[in-house]
């Protein structure tokens, strides 16, 4: 997978062996393009907010056991403005979506989501309870879905890589640039508003469609 | 610590006018409770805490009940007179019958209080509040100022089966949104309509994802 998220990045001005070579003689030579990337994906701020039991994971994920801050993510931050990463750690309730939503309409681009359990990807055991939300994408865009209750704070780490991986691949240009990049890209997601009997609406529509069962 | 039969006529000395019957339970543990009237509870409740001998001053827990609309068929000897032609000759006969004759039980709220006493060490005593009917006479009321421990408890059975209790210091809703109308224990509360993707269907959530469909084919829903 990782050779199919680089290689179109590969394919510069620069031959990748000639930078081999300048590298051997102490030339560095890189693109605007790599280096904002690179940026980007080694700084990646989480937002300090936990929602159900994944929360705990989450927290040790960042102790000296696992140490995320190797991969540049140590920093959570307590404001959505300042933090770059949204980590759904847990059971989304109907009650503390539009919450949800909010702190991430509240985050400056370019912006994150890992959605971490069983229950923020689809309810998890709740998913046919009428209190809890059937997965927090129908409102948001997530970036990386980790299956598990709780995941273990490898797997969150596999997803800080997928992630990394994923912002490694961005063109800054082009059809397939990131969202920030897109003046067309929605900026803010509707905030769902407490119903009679359900949120309303119940999904975003423009974020998350009934996806087809193959069978 | 004293049988039910004997709280029951503590009760009865104590507080007049005071209606009180015990609910037996059949079950090995035998945790027989007391089914206490509504309109003299706040008594009830204070002699059940104030009471040397009893001194029930924990409150551990409240539940809520849903019990629904019950039909009753029942089997009756009936005579009725009938016209009946005897020998050629219309004649009015009476005649015993057997008829069904079904009636419905009316459904009720219950609060169930789970008391101890952590002065004497003894307890539980369970005690039953029930509402008149489960659609518009819901009141009963709050054993707050008794235990201050059942705030949060009423307000959750309020939030959950509908029971408004009466003299509650701050009855809203605690888990469901202020503007929720239902009342999801009750057991006939439907729960919306969010059956779109089920991977996995069993049962009565492969029954509501049809449903789902349906709707979705008759363009009532929109995905």
């Amino acid at each position: 997978m990782a050779e199919s998220l680089f290689g179109a990045n590969r394919q510069m001005a620069v031959d990748e062996n000639l930078k081999i070579e300048l590298g051997k003689q102490g030339v560095f030579v890189t693109t605007i393009q790599e280096l904002y990337n690179w940026g980007r994906r080694s700084s990646i701020w989480p937002m300090q907010f936990g929602l159900a039991c994944c929360a705990i994971e989450m927290i040790a994920t960042t102790m000296a056991r696992y140490d995320l801050a190797r991969f540049g993510s140590e920093v959570f931050r307590p404001s959505p403005r300042q933090a770059d990463l949204m980590i759904i750690s847990g059971t989304v309730t109907k009650k503390m979506a539009p919450q949800v939503v909010r702190l991430y309409n509240q985050m400056a681009e370019p912006r994150y989501v890992i959605a971490m359990g069983a229950c923020a990807i689809s309810g998890g055991p709740f998913k046919q309870g009428y209190n809890v939300l059937k997965g927090i994408d129908r409102y948001i865009p997530v970036d990386v879905h980790i299956p598990g209750c709780p995941p273990r704070p490898e797997a969150l780490i596999q997803a800080f890589m997928t992630l990394q991986k994923k912002i490694d691949g961005q063109h800054l240009t082009g059809e397939e640039r990131p969202r920030h990049l897109d003046e067309q890209a929605p900026g803010e997601f509707p905030v769902p508003e407490f119903g009679e009997h359900d949120l309303d609406p119940p999904s975003n529509p423009g974020t998350w469609t009934v996806p087809k069962i193959i069978q | 610590m004293k049988s039910v039969e004997e709280i029951k006529s503590a009760i009865e000395a104590a507080v007049p006018g005071a209606t009180v019957s015990v609910v037996p339970n059949p079950a090995p543990t035998a945790q027989h409770s007391l089914l206490i009237g509504a309109e003299r509870a706040i008594q009830i409740a204070e002699f059940l805490r104030d009471d040397g001998e009893l001194a029930l001053d924990f409150l551990s827990n409240v539940t809520g009940v849903d019990w629904l609309d019950k039909e009753i068929s029942e089997k009756v000897k009936v005579t009725r007179q009938v016209p009946k032609s005897v020998d050629g000759v219309e004649q009015i006969v009476e005649e015993t019958v057997e008829e069904t004759r079904k009636r419905v039980e009316l459904g009720y709220l219950e609060a169930v209080y789970h008391l101890y006493s952590v002065a004497k060490k003894h307890g539980p005593v369970v005690v039953r509040l029930r509402t008149a009917n489960r659609t518009d006479q819901v009141e009963l009321p709050s054993l707050t100022p008794i235990w201050r421990s059942a705030e949060f408890q009423e307000r959750e059975i309020f939030d959950l089966f509908g029971i408004v209790f009466t003299g509650h210091p701050d009855l809203r809703r605690i888990l469901m949104w202020d503007e929720f109308k239902d009342h999801p224990m009750r057991r006939d509360y439907v729960e919306p309509d969010d059956f779109e993707y089920e991977p996995t269907p069993h049962d009565e959530v492969l029954k509501r994802a049809q449903e789902h469909k349906a709707k979705v084919a008759a363009g009532e829903a929109i995905q």
